[in-house]
């Protein structure tokens, strides 16, 4: 009984050595180097693997960044100027400063200033419905309220307003990997420069199409009429295909090209109320809309979106834009109520009755 | 009884609710203002050949294809150009187009608008193929691939069969059932001058089983005419497919990516025929078409014949007005068309119905998980996988579906239809053939 012991004892513990060797000789032929920078790198990047810096991965992009010579191309956008500080700090390389950024949805076509004019039934994807006609509004440039810019984010920075049937931005949360706009097939989304406190100035609007007919679309776009243009101090705007563009890197928010737009296609989000009142725009009596209501869709964006900013002082001026923000949204609720049942459903562009 | 061909995988049999098919063919007049998409075929866009305000004849050259693959516009009606400008046509875009203020009737000296059937074939194989092209004949079936571009056999290959699809498979629609009854003796001189084109002396006519007075008619026409013979086909859609019906009638497969002259076979439709009678012996360009207005709830279902560029209101109008329980308006069958969110869109040289959907009936069910069933895949009559197919949509594996030959598909719209699930195969499959025929010619300018 015990030999039987003793010799499975010695026969294991022979095999164990003689595998042992086998596999020391093997590990050697098939020794994988790999240099231990890469493993460093991908340390300090945030583990994110949202491909906004163009590669699959964080792992592959820190592949890319020991291969390269400089760090001129490459950059991660979730961990910013900090994160590549210290990835040229490991790699000995000189880090590119990059603006810090961030998206934009450059369409204002809220139930309430777009009519909808037919009801899309099918597949629930922008994608789609994009494939196969304008949408449930006639502009063919718009927003098409299905949300796929909110599925491609990574970083729960983009979300859809069942009062206005357009996405949203989050500005805290927003790290301009640029997965919405690659998502979008209208080419809404747009990445700017992230301003002190998270300003914005831009034109929400890319309707291409001559000022009368951009209006029979859309109460809110933008005709081309080169106000702007012609009131810009800083030469940020530039002019083409009846559409007005705000260069983010030259625009020092003025704001003088708001006031001067007579379509309100010009959006300013979180800024401090302005001293004078509003109605003193001269543009503002001509509209149908009370112009403390076609406001709303802005301030909504503007109450939203100032959830990221902290200064004391800062606080305190956004209690005062949030309450009669609320309150305009609770207002247009009433009106938007109807137009989203009809929405409710989901394939083909529908004919409604009558037309 | 004897058992009728069809071609063998997959395959649906919806209602047919053929309504107008005893509706003689009207001729509506039109008035007003049209607008002329330049835009009416499969290819490259045609170039606007007329200025604004210019005064134009019925069959005046409107807009000139470029390129091969391409068709000419012609006016379909006359008067004066009031201006080029982008109008919501049936692609639910706005498209460049001609826009028209109707005056008169005033057609081009050249054209031969007599009804005397010129039976006598005079021009030669090439003279046909030149005026087909001038014609701006497209396929009328409503694939609108520009017909010259079939008739031009590539070198190296031989058609040895022409095939006349009269199948007409989509419910509802009537247009070519009636060309077949009222148009049979244009439409014999017609296949005379395709087989003619294509130096074939077999033509076959395919028509489904539920058209008995027009497989009569024809094959009473066709009785003393050499080599072209009548089929009646078992009743099943979607028949009127290039692909199915060569399989249907000769048992010939057309190979994954091929086209159907690398089997010999060349199909035309009958309404796409009838243009190539009146191009060749009349000198009539495409300028009009029969267009079947139909729906359960419409007064008068008709088969009308009127001139590209009608607005669908005024077809709709003529077969009684719009129906009050109206839900959806749809260019072409309950199949394969396109619903549209406009009325006042002008009829192209595919519009082959206007469909009106009462409301009970224009809605989809919500969407369930799939159960896994398989009925999609075995109503494909390409023999694809249709769930797997939409799943690689939606999880935008558009690689996988070009493996899965996503390309292949015909988008007949089987798959859908039978879904219990009511799952929108379709609509992600088109998703998946956009992107792969993006990637495809991604690669091919890439490898240029």
């Amino acid at each position: 009984m015990s030999d039987i012991v003793l010799y499975t004892v010695i026969s294991l513990t022979l095999l164990g050595i003689l595998a042992a060797v086998i596999l020391y000789f093997v590990a050697q032929k098939f020794k994988v180097v790999e240099d231990p920078r890469i493993d460093a790198v991908e340390e300090v990047l945030p583990h994110a693997n949202c491909g906004g810096c163009g590669y699959p991965g964080c792992r592959p992009f820190a592949e890319a960044c020991v291969k390269a010579d400089s760090l001129d191309d490459l950059f991660c956008p979730v961990g910013g100027n900090e994160v590549m500080a210290k990835v040229a700090e490991i790699l000995g390389l000189e880090a590119v400063e990059a603006e810090p950024r961030v998206a934009v949805i450059r369409c204002q076509g809220s139930y309430e200033h777009r009519p909808r004019t037919s009801r899309y039934e099918g597949a629930s994807t922008c994608a789609i419905e994009h494939a196969l006609y304008t949408g449930d509004t006639d502009c063919p440039y718009g927003c098409l309220g299905l949300g796929d810019c909110v599925a491609a984010c990574d970083f729960e920075a983009l979300f859809m307003d069942e009062k206005t049937g357009l996405p949203y931005v989050i500005d805290e949360n927003c790290v301009a990997c640029g997965a919405c706009v690659e998502a979008c097939p209208r080419d809404i989304i747009e990445l700017r420069k992230r301003n002190k406190r998270d300003r914005k100035i831009f034109v929400s609007c890319i309707n291409e199409e001559k000022g009368g007919v951009a209006r029979q679309y859309c109460k809110v776009a933008c005709i081309g009429c080169s106000k702007c243009f012609q009131v810009c101090p800083f030469d940020a705007i530039t002019m083409g295909n009846n559409l007005a563009f705000i260069d983010s890197d030259a625009c020092k928010l003025c704001r003088k090209c708001v006031v001067v737009c007579p379509t309100d296609s010009i959006l300013e989000i979180n800024f401090p109320p302005r001293k004078e009142p509003k109605e003193v725009k001269p543009a503002a009596a001509k509209k149908a809309v009370p112009p403390k209501q076609e406001k709303a869709a802005p301030a909504v964006a503007a109450a939203k979106e100032t959830v990221a900013v902290k200064e004391k002082e800062q606080e305190k001026e956004k209690k005062a834009e949030n309450i009669p923000a609320e309150e305009k949204a609770s207002e247009k609720d009433a009106g938007g109520e109807d137009e989203k049942k009809k929405e409710a459903g989901g394939s083909s562009p529908e004919e409604k009755k009558g037309s | 009884m004897q058992k009728l061909k069809t071609f063998p995988k997959g395959g649906v049999h919806p209602p047919e609710h053929k309504l107008s098919a005893g509706s003689p063919i009207e001729t509506l007049p039109v008035s007003g203002r049209v607008a002329i998409p330049v835009v009416q075929h499969l290819g490259a866009p045609a170039e606007p050949v007329v200025q604004r305000g210019e005064e134009v004849k019925v069959g005046q050259l409107l807009a000139k294809g470029t390129g091969f693959v391409s068709a000419n516009v012609h006016a379909p009606v006359s008067g004066k150009v009031f201006r080029i400008d982008k109008k919501f046509d049936a692609s639910g875009y706005k498209r460049t187009s001609v826009i028209i203020d109707i005056n008169g009737d005033d057609w081009d000296p050249e054209i031969d608008r007599s009804t005397t059937l010129r039976k006598e074939i005079t021009a030669s194989r090439e003279e046909i193929i030149e005026k087909v092209q001038a014609a701006g004949i497209v396929g009328m079936g409503g694939a609108t691939f520009p017909t010259h571009v079939k008739l031009n056999v590539p070198r190296g290959k031989k058609a040895d069969i022409l095939i006349i699809n009269g199948v007409e498979c989509e419910p509802f629609l009537t247009a070519d059932h009636r060309l077949m009854l009222e148009r049979g003796e244009e439409l014999v001189v017609g296949i005379r001058i395709l087989m003619k084109a294509l130096a074939v002396t077999t033509a076959v006519i395919g028509i489904e089983n539920n058209k008995p007075d027009a497989i009569d008619h024809l094959t009473k026409l066709t009785a003393d005419e050499p080599g072209i013979t009548v089929q009646p086909l078992k009743v099943k859609y979607p028949q009127g497919g290039e692909k199915q019906l060569i399989k249907a009638i000769t048992g010939r497969e057309v190979p994954s990516g091929g086209l159907p002259v690398d089997v010999g076979a060349v199909v035309h439709n009958v309404g796409t025929t009838l243009a190539a009678y009146e191009a060749v012996q009349k000198n009539k360009p495409l300028i009009e078409r029969i267009v079947t207005v139909t729906g359960k709830s419409v007064a008068k279902p008709s088969n009308f014949l009127v001139r590209i560029g009608t607005p669908i209101s005024a077809l709709i109008d003529a077969a009684g007005g719009l129906p009050e329980d109206t839900g959806k308006v749809v260019l072409g069958g309950p199949m394969m068309g396109k619903a549209v969110s406009k009325l006042d869109i002008p009829v192209t040289k595919g519009t082959s119905g206007v469909l009106i959907i009462p409301d009970n009936e224009a809605h989809r069910a919500p969407v369930e998980p799939c159960i896994r069933c398989a009925k999609c895949v075995s109503v494909c009559p390409m023999g694809l996988e249709p769930y797997l197919l939409m799943d690689l949509g939606v999880y935008e594996k558009f690689e996988r579906a070009q493996n899965e030959r996503v390309m292949d598909c015909i988008e007949c719209g089987s798959c859908s239809y039978i879904c219990p699930a009511d799952r929108p195969l379709l609509d992600y499959i088109r998703l998946d053939k956009l992107r792969v025929g993006e990637m495809i010619r991604k690669a091919r300018q890439a490898a240029k």
